[in-house]
């Protein structure tokens, strides 16, 4: 099944790289008044059903894909994406 | 000294360690069980590319289990730059290090003020005794929300603090430097083993790594 991951800074984390981003695109002349820069994990996980999926994927987020201190993420599997 | 594929200051750490009387073993971090030591250190260096974040994947490997298994009885472990990334990610140390305020590679000697002199790694420094060390590292932004940072405060968990003016990394309240609780793991961004001959400007680094040879002789000679 394919399952997507995707891990973004918290509010209120400092974010360098999306802070250089932005500014980054006001200088090409886009007004933008906030880049935050993440990261998108693609999986293809064999898993039984919908919520054996998103269970395994859960404890991937919580042992590996992300660092509760400063991430959070969502996992999107068959286009329902749901908040974490 | 553990090594992972990417570490590159292992060589250094352990020449540093030998120099100041200490026998230094290299173990692999396919390794499955620590050969007899009475330290355990994690060096510098890039483990795995630092993919995904730095220190995340070099935690499951089997030597790290075994490492854990050593800090919870006890064992003195050090973890220096990538080493603390390591440590942090593996949850010996509480926080988390980041890509650096400036997103630059910051490589030069820094000052560092010792608040705790009571650790297996400063008990040779004074307390408020500024070192100079050099960091290298592009990701030693030490985070910590403000739960963690009152916890750590409480319990007098940070160790070693960047002079005012001179964070290199824009690490909250200017960490440089965190032990466990327990007062057994500790890790830093600085190089310690860079500093250890006047060849190299300072020697500042043997206070830290002598301190834990010490320590290291101070249990060989306490009965268990």
């Amino acid at each position: 099944m394919r399952v997507s991951v995707l891990v973004r800074p918290k509010p209120g984390i400092l974010d360098p790289q999306g802070e250089a981003v932005e500014a980054s695109l006001r200088h090409l002349g886009f007004s933008v008044e906030e880049a935050r820069v993440g990261r998108l994990v693609d999986l293809e996980v064999e898993a039984g059903s919908e919520t054996d999926a998103r269970e395994q994927v859960e404890r991937m987020c919580a042992e590996l894909l992300a660092n509760p201190l400063i991430e959070s993420y969502e996992i999107e599997l068959g286009g329902n994406r749901a908040e974490r | 000294m553990l090594v992972f594929p990417g570490s590159n200051d292992d060589w250094d750490a352990a020449l540093a360690l030998e120099a100041l009387g200490g026998d230094a073993v290299l173990v692999w971090h396919g390794d499955r069980e620590l050969p007899d030591v009475g330290a355990v250190v994690l060096p510098g260096g890039f483990s795995y590319g630092d993919y995904l974040r730095c220190g995340a994947i070099a935690r499951f490997s089997p030597a790290m289990r075994a490492v854990a298994d050593f800090a919870a009885e006890g064992g003195l472990v050090l973890g220096i730059c990538n080493g603390f990334q390591v440590l942090c990610e593996a949850g010996l140390l509480p926080g988390v290090l980041r890509p650096n305020e400036s997103l630059a590679f910051v490589c030069r000697d820094v000052a560092v003020e010792v608040e705790r002199t009571d650790t297996a790694f400063t008990s040779r420094c004074t307390r408020g005794q500024e070192l100079t060390i050099p960091v290298k590292h592009g990701e030693g932004c030490y985070f910590a929300d403000s739960e963690l940072l009152a916890e750590l405060a409480g319990a007098g968990q940070v160790v070693l603090r960047y002079r005012e003016g001179d964070n290199p990394n824009g690490s909250v309240d200017r960490i440089a430097g965190v032990v466990n609780a327990e007062g057994n793991v500790f890790g830093l961004m600085l190089h310690p083993e860079h500093a250890v001959d006047p060849l190299l400007a300072s020697t500042d680094g043997t206070l830290v790594l002598a301190t834990l040879l010490d320590a290291v002789r101070e249990q060989a000679l306490t009965p268990a």
